[in-house]
């Protein structure tokens, strides 16, 4: 504790810890470091996955060759999704701004076990390090797609295992990170601090933690087994061997489907946060929108079957899937109707975070309710497994966590750089980028209807019209991306200086901290009176 | 795609229409609520907010309009969707087996085709097989989907068709390289065409004219089998090896883990289409093709190796 006393009122960004340069962030136990570790290891693998997704879409632009073969097409594809899923989503919101602004908020010094957060880090980079191996040893990357299916992966001469064990390895990070997170919520809230006076954005990171705790053993259960097939030829999921290849899909959703909710409950969290601070107003329903993300924490562990409608299950569990992917669509839809009123009123202020949270609002919603066409029995028949399903899981996991990731890295950024990004080239970015967002994934929706399946490498020519549509909005979108990104990293070395405790108007603890935050983030811990958003 | 091609395309249609029907109406309504806060509150003209205290029911109101809405969306789908899992007792049986990259169909009377013919206004009650991996039986224009499991052989689906035509069947399940080329049609006959061609014990001969010539007939039977998913014809590597310039010429391959030459002659092509796992060309890898005994007969056999012939020239 000697160290920190002495170098109490230095920013995170600049103190001297026992070890010097980058020695002193990568065994960093600072919950604010460790944050921005996973931020900038996720800004280099986002870069390539994006890249992998534009080059396929480029690929898509016209029917036949264009750029690429339909081995290098495959493997694009399931790379560009298990980094995005394995590397980016899930851990995503709370492994950045979890492990930033989750102390904070709350008024702790650190998470409860700091070394094992530093641990996660390290799991997690161990982790990218082994599913990287896949694609430059063995007989080739991956073509399976991020899913796995057996018995195609027991098949296919590609070099699956090292994915597997990779993909492994990432779900230890995310179960520590969430055990380190539910004890700090129980354990480190400030004095005053009641269950009720949290803000959104920690409720639903502990709402998130007991998913990342609960179903994440599940999916280390399947890939270990599917390990153990190919490499010692156990039977349990290919058929050649009297194994079951719908179990496998049973094992993989109990954790995936779950895992979608791991990646979406925080971003509600962060809109939840910018909304009233925008908006100057109190949360509208408070309680509800904690009840809510109980309910889509807690549901969304039944509703895993709703991926395997047409696998051959009984008509009696499709019957239960439907019924109850219906009911989850609705704590979905009270967040929405929360969120609505909370600007209703207002005093609506125009600044890039806002811009982000409304369009997410927006994106939300075609995401939501593309995907009640999904849990409809008789429409599912025809939509399943086709780019219907690409649009919606985009618009939800891109449009919903994206959208939130960049609404929070630019709500928090000049609290976690202590610098401004410069707005006009942010707001450029924005606009550039939901305009490409929208020419990308909405013409999948139509194709989706029209009958074209996913992962597919070659079309139709009666295809061919959305398609160039859709791989002109991705080269817009990633444009948009760019512009985003280069201010981003520009703002955070030479934008304009801020102590500014409070830029923003913000109502939570994290905006009476020091700007940037020092070591243990407070001389004296804060002690809270008053809810949350509580804006006369 | 409106138009009905099958008993199914209206009740899934109506459940579509109606989701569709209620999503639009709140993304709508609720798009333009925003806009309007967005106008009306925002901070020039509305510098001062006006705190609203919350509502118990307006909470419970949106919990249980939304409720009601996705209950009746349930209903049209679960309606639209009972009559595709109940088949009827009788009707035209047909075995559909998938292999990567290919569907071939296996009529009662022992006919095999490559296409789905089918009769119009008939119950058709497909078996599906999977040989090798997971594949998905889908006719866009019918409404229908069901994957095709290997190891259970009891996945089922059927359709009536109500349009004569040819319609599009698709793999939807990821299957590898050339998933994205896994594509047949259906086509639906007249009632009385369809039996003429059904019952037509020469049928498959039928095509066959005496003086056909066999270098076409080969290449007819490489084309419909999905041959040349994997062996190309003109000299490049796909998955397996090509099969130009290949036949008499003498070969090296891997037999039981030991290296040998063989000539790639008549027997050689019956035993790699028979038993391909027997010799592996060396650089390419065991395990990638299923024995083709009982699709491709002895006499095919000679068509295609004049076929193979052929493509020395």
């Amino acid at each position: 504790m000697s160290e920190s006393t002495k170098s109490n009122h230095e920013s995170f960004l600049e103190y001297k810890g026992k070890y010097r340069g980058i020695l002193g962030w990568i065994l960093s136990t600072d919950h604010k470091r460790i944050g921005l570790l996973y931020l900038y290891t996720m800004l280099v693998f986002f870069s390539v996955a994006a890249i992998l997704g534009l080059l396929m879409k480029i690929q898509l632009i016209a029917p036949g060759h264009t750029i690429m073969g339909p081995a290098t097409y495959n493997a694009m594809f399931t790379m560009h999704g298990i980094i995005m899923i394995f590397i980016i989503v899930v851990p995503g919101l709370p492994a950045v701004f979890g492990n930033f602004f989750l102390p904070l908020m709350i008024g702790a010094k650190d998470v409860a076990f700091p070394k094992l957060n530093l641990a996660s880090w390290w799991i997690y980079v161990i982790g990218i390090l082994i599913v990287l191996t896949s694609q430059f040893m063995g007989d080739g990357p991956p073509d399976t797609g991020w899913t796995f299916y057996a018995p195609y992966s027991f098949q296919t001469p590609a070099n699956i295992v090292p994915a597997l064990v990779g993909a492994f390895v990432l779900g230890f990070s995310s179960i520590l990170t969430g055990i380190n997170f539910v004890v700090t919520i129980h354990r480190l809230r400030a004095p005053g601090m009641k269950w009720l006076k949290m803000p959104l954005f920690p409720w639903t990171l502990y709402a998130t933690a007991w998913i990342q705790i609960l179903a994440t053993p599940v999916i280390g259960i399947t890939l270990l087994l599917t390990v153990m097939e190919r490499t010692l030829g156990v039977g349990i999921f290919d058929p050649a061997l009297g194994g079951d290849p719908i179990l496998y899909q049973h094992l993989f959703w109990i954790y995936s489907h779950p895992a979608v909710y791991i990646m979406i409950l925080p971003g509600m969290g962060v809109i939840s946060e910018i909304l009233p601070v925008f908006s100057r107003k109190r949360i509208y329903g408070y309680k509800a929108i904690v009840l809510s993300s109980l309910a889509i924490a807690f549901v969304g562990y039944f509703v895993w079957g709703h991926h395997m409608f047409t696998s051959g299950m009984s008509g009696r569990a499709l019957f239960a899937f439907s019924f109850l992917t219906f009911l989850v669509a609705i704590p979905s839809a009270i967040k929405v109707f929360n969120w609505v009123a909370t600007m209703y009123k207002g005093s609506l202020i125009f600044q890039t975070p806002f811009f982000w949270a409304v369009s997410f609002v927006f994106v939300f919603m075609i995401g939501g309710f593309s995907g009640l066409t999904l849990g409809s029995l008789a429409t599912n028949v025809h939509l399943h497994d086709t780019h219907f399903v690409v649009a919606h899981f985009h618009f939800i996991v891109f449009g919903g966590t994206g959208f939130s990731f960049l609404a929070a890295l630019h709500y928090w950024f000049p609290k976690m750089f202590g610098r401004m990004f410069d707005a006009s080239w942010a707001n450029m970015g924005w606009l550039i980028f939901f305009a490409g967002f929208l020419a990308l994934y909405l013409p999948m929706f139509y194709l989706g209807i029209m009958g074209m399946p996913r992962r597919y490498y070659d079309y139709l020519p009666e295809f061919h019209g959305a398609n160039i549509l859709s791989s002109l909005g991705a080269i817009l979108m990633i444009g948009g991306a760019l512009i985003i990104i280069v201010n981003l990293v520009r703002s955070s070395r030479y934008g304009e200086k801020t102590n500014d405790k409070n830029p923003w108007g913000g109502k939570t603890l994290e905006w009476q901290a020091d700007t940037p935050p020092t070591l243990e983030n407070w001389e004296d811990i804060p002690e809270v009176t008053e809810k949350p958003y509580e804006y006369k | 795609m409106i138009s009905g091609a099958s008993t199914f395309v209206e009740g899934v249609n109506d459940a579509f229409l109606f989701i569709m029907g209620v999503s639009f109406f709140f993304l709508i309504g609720i798009t333009v609520t925003i806009i309007i806060f967005l106008v009306r509150y925002n901070s020039k003209k509305n510098p001062k907010p006006t705190q609203v205290k919350d509502s118990v029911g307006l909470e419970i109101t949106w919990t249980i309009i939304p409720l009601i809405l996705v209950m009746g969306m349930f209903y049209y789908g679960y309606v639209g969707w009972i009559p595709m899992k109940r088949p009827p007792d009788e009707g035209l049986v047909v075995t559909a087996n998938a292999r990567m990259w290919s569907f071939s169909f296996r009529y009662e009377n022992g006919r095999v085709s490559d296409k789905l013919y089918v009769p119009k206004d008939t119950a058709v009650i497909i078996n599906l097989n999977a040989l090798d991996v997971l594949h998905s039986f889908y006719i866009p224009a019918f409404r229908i989907k069901e994957d095709m499991v290997p190891g259970l052989a009891n996945n089922r689906t059927w359709f009536e068709a109500t349009k004569t035509g040819t319609y599009n069947i698709f793999c939807a399940e990821y299957c590898g390289l050339q998933h994205s080329y896994m594509i047949s049609e259906v086509v639906v006959m007249e009632p009385e065409e369809f039996w003429e061609w059904y019952e037509d014990p020469d049928a498959m001969v039928e095509e066959i004219p005496d003086d056909a010539d066999p270098v076409v007939l080969g290449r007819q039977i490489v084309e419909r089998q999905g041959c040349v998913a994997c062996h190309s014809l003109d000299g490049t590597t796909v998955v397996g090896p090509t099969f130009k310039g290949r036949f008499g010429e003498t070969i090296t391959v891997i037999t039981d883990g030991e290296e040998r030459e063989v000539v790639y002659d008549e027997e050689y092509v019956r035993r790699s289409i028979y038993d391909p796992d027997y010799d592996i060309t060396v650089g390419f890898r065991a395990g990638q093709m299923l024995s083709y005994e009982g699709e491709i007969s002895e006499q095919e056999i000679e068509f295609i190796v004049e076929f193979l012939k052929s493509l020395n020239e």
